[in-house]
């Protein structure tokens, strides 16, 4: 057992992680949210080419080859950089539906259980329909993810297991940035002749972030090692609580600034809070996880 | 990330699940929770068995009369164990968690070979005099004088919740040597013999009714210079690597107990109809994906202990600790609910474990000084006042 990333998949992850700051840095987010651009097609090809989607898909049908593990890993960086659009269902439409593999295609899914669609007008395919359905655009608690309710019903059902595990990845990495901008800002904030983050109050507030991340951050990683759908199910519930939490907390860091729309800190929380609805909610993945322990020999049949 | 076990780690596995199967059944009954002497015996006859069978002081570096095994194995080993049912480390805890490891890496060879054999082989139980009754999170402020006298030191003071206190042998004792020195670096790490003339044992009754712990007095105890560890007023470091074994690998067999506690719970709610309340389903579903997710943890932070040279746990055990202390509390309040008033009957099993989840985000350092640690060494925050 060596339950730690190999060196090839940090190499992994350092790249998509310096392809991101380039591509996608603070400018960039604040500049989508000004323009309301908000899937850049441009920088879709460019994940695209750098295997973003095609990543799980085998190396005979044009495929990286690589597995789950690879992609939470390169998913929680997309969740850092607070990439917005729809990376979970282009990931998952790759093989399925043409373009998506290279991210010619931007492919959006019926993820979130009710007449909502997400990125529909800039959607090429929608999972779980045929055909991009119409839909009347409603204002979105998320700047950078709009919605349309549609009148047809779609079944992602196929996708939900998968698409839960990487939304809870991206949710990790919202909430281990969240902890480093809250750390950051507790650093540099002087009141009372010191830095906040001095005050116990303040820090108390950064580690319990910190503790909430780095669990959901185990959890995701040994779903997607495993493949289990239990640990899948607790992966996004443990990772929505610290994405959405996390967001919270460091916002109230940020005093009155983190109120503000200059703060990058609502951006993070409304996305936790799209994606908390998105493949499994947090109430779902508690039914799924109760029905499953019920079921089990002693409560402990995944161990080992 | 890998989360298989290799061939060999498979065999150990195999080889102890049957080695236990075979001993366990011949085991004679647990004494009661009151019995002392009786708990010590237990602990020590299974200690014992232990030795015998090749399995005591498994991580324990060779030199040290251990079994150099890796992290991971030892892993296996709680694992095991706990899955089995076999006797908990009880009253060898301090011996074998903190006292033999800090002896082992900071000892000399002498003091090696007067300490460690026999709590391997089960003869002799320590207990940890750490605490005062004015310095507790703030343990630096101890002040337990001890004065050179000779070859002795003459020891004057008082400890506190000190765990297995009235069946020890020894105590691995803080005491302040250089009252003008700066509160950490005035102190030194001895053993010290319980039955010296001078010490004397005050159980204290706990919230559970038990008399888990006790206050020691120390009333002019004359202990040799000889059985000091690691040098003069350098104790807090000699402390700090005592306190990382603590954090280290404590809760594994736990981890895995919660799990079959909550399978037991789900069962029973199943059986009285609280399982048809969402809310409380929810919770128990929650909960079984917590534990899961804490176990993962643990195989994570003992994966990176197998990485590290030295495999001294990481700080990141304060983490794996603040989570599992508030999980285990909210299990058996969860319990409790399950339960409705049969919880507070004494005689079920759950309502002492209930009481005694309550020390867990106390003892060990609590959970607001833990939170500290995370906040200022983990994330490099500035350190308050
Ligand atoms: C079951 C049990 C077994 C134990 N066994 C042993 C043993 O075998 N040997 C031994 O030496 N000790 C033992 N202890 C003692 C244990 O280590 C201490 O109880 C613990 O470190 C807390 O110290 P205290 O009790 O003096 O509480 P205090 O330090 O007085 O703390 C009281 C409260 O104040 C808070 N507080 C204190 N300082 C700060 C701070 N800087 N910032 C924020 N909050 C703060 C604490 O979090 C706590 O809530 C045991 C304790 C228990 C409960």
């Amino acid at each position: 057992m060596d339950f730690q990333p190999t060196e090839e998949q940090e190499d992994l992850r350092a790249g998509v992680r310096d392809l991101l700051a380039g591509r996608y840095g603070r400018e960039a987010l604040r500049a989508s949210v000004d323009t309301g651009v908000t899937v850049d097609r441009a920088l879709w090809r460019e994940l695209g080419d750098a295997g973003f989607f095609a990543l799980r898909l085998p190396e005979s049908e044009g495929g990286v080859g690589l597995g789950l593990p690879e992609a939470v890993l390169v998913f929680e960086e997309a969740g850092r950089a607070l990439v917005p659009g729809p990376l979970v269902a282009t990931h998952l439409a790759a093989g399925v539906v043409p373009g998506a593999a290279a991210g010619t295609a931007v492919v959006s899914a019926f993820d979130l259980g009710g007449p909502l669609v997400a990125h529909l007008a800039e959607a090429d395919a929608v999972l779980g329909a045929s055909g991009v359905p119409a839909g009347e655009p409603v204002r979105s608690v998320d700047p950078l993810t709009p919605l349309h309710r549609v009148a047809v019903a779609g079944d992602a059902t196929a996708y939900r297991e998968t698409g839960a595990l990487l939304t809870a990845a991206l949710q990790v990495g919202s909430a281990l940035r969240t902890v480093e901008l809250a750390v950051r800002y507790a650093g540099e904030r002087e009141q009372f002749g010191q830095p906040i983050g001095a005050f116990q109050a303040v820090k108390h507030l950064c580690a319990r972030m910190l503790v909430r991340a780095e669990v959901a951050r185990t959890a995701v990683y040994a779903a997607a090692v495993t493949g289990d759908a239990g640990e899948a199910a607790a992966a996004k519930l443990l990772a929505d609580g610290a994405a959405v939490r996390g967001a919270r907390d460091c916002l109230q860091v940020h005093g009155g600034m983190g109120f503000t729309w200059e703060a990058d800190v609502h951006l993070h929380l409304k996305r936790a809070w799209v994606r908390a609805e998105q493949w499994r909610t947090v109430a779902q993945a508690e039914e799924l996880l109760a029905r499953e322990l019920v079921d089990s020999e002693e409560g402990a049949g995944r161990l080992g | 990330m890998d989360l298989t076990y290799t061939e060999e780690e498979q065999d150990f596995r195999a080889r102890l699940r049957a080695w236990l199967a075979k001993v366990l059944p011949e085991l004679p009954a647990r004494p009661s929770p009151d019995d002392w002497p009786g708990r010590r015996a237990y602990d020590l006859g299974w200690q014992r068995r232990l030795y015998e069978a090749g399995y005591a002081g498994l991580h324990w570096p060779v030199d040290a009369g251990g079994r150099g095994a890796t992290p991971t194995q030892h892993l296996i080993f709680l694992e095991e164990t706990e899955r089995a049912g076999a006797p908990y480390v009880g009253a060898n805890f301090v011996g074998l968690l903190h006292a033999g490891p800090t002896i082992a890496a900071e000892g000399t060879a002498q003091q090696r070979a007067r300490w460690l054999p026999p709590v391997l082989r089960g003869d002799e139980v320590w207990c940890q005099g750490f605490s005062e009754p004015d310095a507790g999170s703030d343990l630096a402020s101890l002040r337990t004088r001890a004065v050179r006298d000779g070859d002795d030191y003459v020891i004057s003071g008082s400890k506190i919740w000190t765990s297995h206190a009235e069946v020890a042998d020894w105590c691995e004792l803080l005491v302040r040597t250089d009252p003008g020195a700066p509160k950490h670096r005035g102190i030194s790490w001895l053993a010290l013999p319980m039955d010296a003339p001078g010490v004397s044992v005050r159980p204290l009754r706990t919230l559970a009714g038990s008399a888990e712990f006790a206050q020691v007095f120390l009333d002019e105890v004359r202990v040799p210079v000889a059985n000091r560890v690691g040098a003069e007023n350098d104790g807090w470091r000699v402390t700090m690597v005592t306190l990382s074994f603590e954090r280290g690998t404590a809760f594994v067999g736990e981890v895995v107990a919660c799990r079959r506690t909550l399978g037991e719970l789900a069962r029973t709610a199943k059986a009285n109809g609280r399982w048809d309340d969402p809310v409380l389903r929810r919770r128990l579903g929650r909960l079984y994906g917590e534990f899961g997710a804490l176990w993962r943890l643990t195989q994570w932070n003992v994966s990176e202990a197998e990485r590290s040279a030295g495999g001294v746990p990481g700080i990141g055990g304060s983490v794996f600790k603040l989570a599992y202390s508030h999980a285990r509390q909210e299990l058996y309040d969860t319990a409790a609910e399950v339960l409705g008033a049969r919880s507070l009957s004494l005689e079920e099993e759950w309502t002492l474990d209930r009481l005694s989840s309550l020390s867990y985000t106390i003892a060990a350092g609590t959970s607001q000084i833990q939170r500290n640690i995370v906040a200022e060494r983990i994330l490099g925050l500035p350190k308050g006042r």
